[in-house]
């Protein structure tokens, strides 16, 4: 299996150290405290919506490597629980008047349930499949999701459906849309942390490692991949729901866009795939410097071409992401310094270092 | 939908198919001998379409002649990117890997392409652009015979030069069995460059045809690589005979579809019939089955 991602994030049997531990929770605290503390202390609406961007990018790209990254399978079709997600909002939203603000909030979780349930069938039939052949299902039920939205009636067509105006005040407009996206990714990133050190996640690691010996193993596969499937739609659709109420309409193209499906997977990849913190931190860069860039260059081209060298250069450079280069790369040097091998690479992922200890906990 | 219109769209099926099968074997040659997925090769459609309509309209160079220039450049872009960026993916994940650092290729071309000339759609025009032949009852435009005997001669040639001709059999070695092939003495790197380099090449044909076709802009290379892909897929990655049988296919499928149903459903058809065939056979209609690694 040449699609095999770079060697996992070693399970290690011992557990990590007290002081490393505490280090861990110390910052997930500190990252905790700044992401609630940021819209307070920056007021400027043009910043405070590009933080809305990036969060909700790092929900989608979290939620995504609960399926692609631990699993190894590359889908790149998750534009369709984020359409279909919008959708789901804007509809309701329409057809049972619901008022802008909060009650549309309410309807977020509607949002995530219709994207869970359109994953059984998508991932039914895609998961029929492996490796490349996987990629392109994803890409051509994506783009059956697309023209399908384009042509049917209720989804208004190219004139797309208008979301109610939430009664936010000009000058906080964006700290609401903020802190729901926050609880979401705070949600996430605790299921898959709770995914990546269950059993659950043991079995998807052994499915990406080698599922010929997995199934042998006794590993349901089929069942499993899909459960992860469809976890992974969940909040996807939520942020869906949100992100097309925070920009007050909804189009085909925008709903179904295929670089939405290149982006998360992009972020994910260059963060760290499968690790917990990687698809966080890649979500976070990629999708600030992609709004800054926007609206830095006037033109599109040079934005571009400013995105698309970036992102050769980071992949030549660290070709497994940010997150296993960087831990790769202290663990060489505090190896150096203690005059032996690391005694372990448990914390390969950061501040998802805790995840390390999915095999002692078990 | 009369019997006449129906046989008229399956023969433009046929001819339409005939030049997807050309780009599409350009893709499935690069992912046979590289395991690769060139993300890259639809917007190398659009660059070649540019090329020829830079060539046609500021230097008077017509569509075919330039070809003579196009191919060659072409040739030399996918040799480049062989050399720079292909060459540096580590096998282990190779094919993952391959899609975002093509992807990030097409964003840069694409970038480019924005710069020089714009979001405004363009078409390729030439005097056989708008002309068709009157034949047996159909009417068949000129550039779609035009492009269909292009394909025809280049996707034999490819044929022969695979089959027939001592680097042919260095290529399919290196396919089959990269490390027998380079304990047998031959240069696998050079023959993927080449590799790379033809199937690169055949887009410049691939996009003169296609821009003399349909208008397009920077950003038509998207919905071009999705349905590339299909095609290749459909018909097994890396077999080129695949490839033309599944172009042909799901070409006269979407026109039919077009012309008995409504044009706006048509592509959703085309997707619809690639995810029923692969769903009954995951390898693809000519594909193998790959040996489980060990």
């Amino acid at each position: 299996m040449t699609a095999r991602p770079s060697s996992p994030p070693p399970a290690a049997g011992a557990a990590p150290t007290p002081p490393r531990r505490a280090l861990t929770a110390g910052t997930i605290v500190v990252a905790l405290a700044v992401f609630v503390i940021f819209p307070l202390v920056v007021t400027d609406p043009s910043t405070t919506s590009i933080a809305v961007f990036a969060l909700v990018f790092m929900v989608a790209a979290c939620a995504w490597n609960i399926f692609s990254g631990y699993s190894g399978y590359l889908a790149l079709g998750h534009a369709v629980f984020f359409g279909s997600g919008g959708y789901a909002v804007a509809l309701a939203a329409r057809d049972w008047h619901v008022a802008g603000g909060w009650p549309v909030f309410a309807l977020l979780p509607f949002g995530g349930l219709v994207a869970g349930l359109i994953a059984i069938p998508v991932g039914l039939i895609a998961l029929r499949t492996r490796r490349h052949t996987f990629v392109v299902v994803t890409i051509a039920i994506f783009f059956i999701f697309q023209l399908a939205a384009f042509n049917l009636g209720f989804t208004g067509g190219t004139s797309g459906i208008l979301l109610p105006l939430a009664p936010f005040s000009a000058a906080n407009f964006n700290q609401p849309f903020y802190y729901v996206t926050l609880i979401i990714l705070i949600l996430t990133v605790i299921v898959s942390w709770m995914v990546r050190r269950s059993r659950f996640g043991l079995q998807l690691l052994a499915i990406r490692d080698d599922e010929d010996r997995a199934l042998g193993l006794g590993v349901k596969t089929r069942r499993l991949k899909l459960t992860a499937f469809v976890i992974s739609a969940i909040p996807v659709g939520m942020v869906g729901g949100l992100y097309f109420d925070f920009v007050g309409q909804i189009f085909p193209q925008f709903a179904f866009d295929p670089l939405f499906d290149l982006a998360i997977a992009l972020m994910a990849f260059l963060g760290g795939l499968g690790t917990l913190a990687g698809p966080l931190l890649g979500a976070l860069v990629l999708e600030s410097l992609q709004q800054y860039l926007t609206q830095t260059f006037s033109s599109n081209a040079t934005y571009l071409i400013a995105y698309g060298v970036l992102f050769l250069a980071v992949i030549l450079i660290m070709p497994r992401g940010v997150v296993p280069g960087v831990s790769e790369w202290l663990a060489r040097r505090r190896a150096r310094a203690a005059l032996e091998p690391p005694p372990s690479e448990r914390e390969a992922s950061g501040v998802g270092g805790s995840s390390g200890l999915a095999g002692a906990a078990r | 939908m009369s019997f006449t219109e129906l046989l008229q769209a399956i023969v433009d099926g046929i001819l339409t198919g005939g030049v997807y099968a050309l780009m599409a074997a350009g893709l499935t040659l690069i992912f046979g001998v590289m395991d690769i997925i060139n993300i890259a090769q639809g917007v190398m459609v659009i660059l070649g379409a540019y090329l020829s309509f830079e060539l046609s309209v500021h230097l008077g160079i017509g569509l075919l002649p330039g070809l003579l220039i196009t191919v060659p450049l072409m040739f030399a872009l996918g040799v480049a990117i062989e050399f720079c960026f292909m060459r540096r993916l580590r096998d282990q994940d190779r094919t993952q890997m391959s899609i975002l650092v093509t992807y990030a290729v097409a964003i840069v071309i694409e970038g480019v392409l924005t710069a020089l000339f714009g979001v405004d759609y363009v078409q390729l025009q030439a005097s056989y652009v708008n002309s068709s032949v009157h034949m047996l009852g159909f009417y068949l435009p000129d550039i779609y015979l035009i492009g269909f005997a292009l394909a025809v001669a280049l996707l034999i040639g490819l044929y022969y030069g695979l089959y027939r001709t001592k680097f042919g059999r260095a290529v399919r070695a290196s396919l089959q069995n990269r490390t027998a092939a380079d304990l047998i003495g031959i240069d696998v790197n050079r023959v993927r460059t080449i590799s790379v380099g033809i199937g690169v090449g055949v887009t410049a044909v691939g996009g003169m045809v296609f821009g003399a076709t349909n208008s397009f802009n920077p950003n038509t290379g998207y919905d071009l690589i999705s349905r590339l892909l299909a095609i290749v897929i459909l018909g097994g990655m890396g077999s080129i005979g695949g490839a033309m049988a599944a172009a042909v296919f799901l070409l006269v499928i979407n026109d039919v579809v077009a012309v008995a149903w409504s044009p706006t459903w048509a592509p959703l058809i085309y997707f619809v019939a690639l995810v029923i065939v692969l769903s009954v056979r995951p390898q693809g209609l000519f594909g193998r089955t790959a040996a489980r690694a060990q």
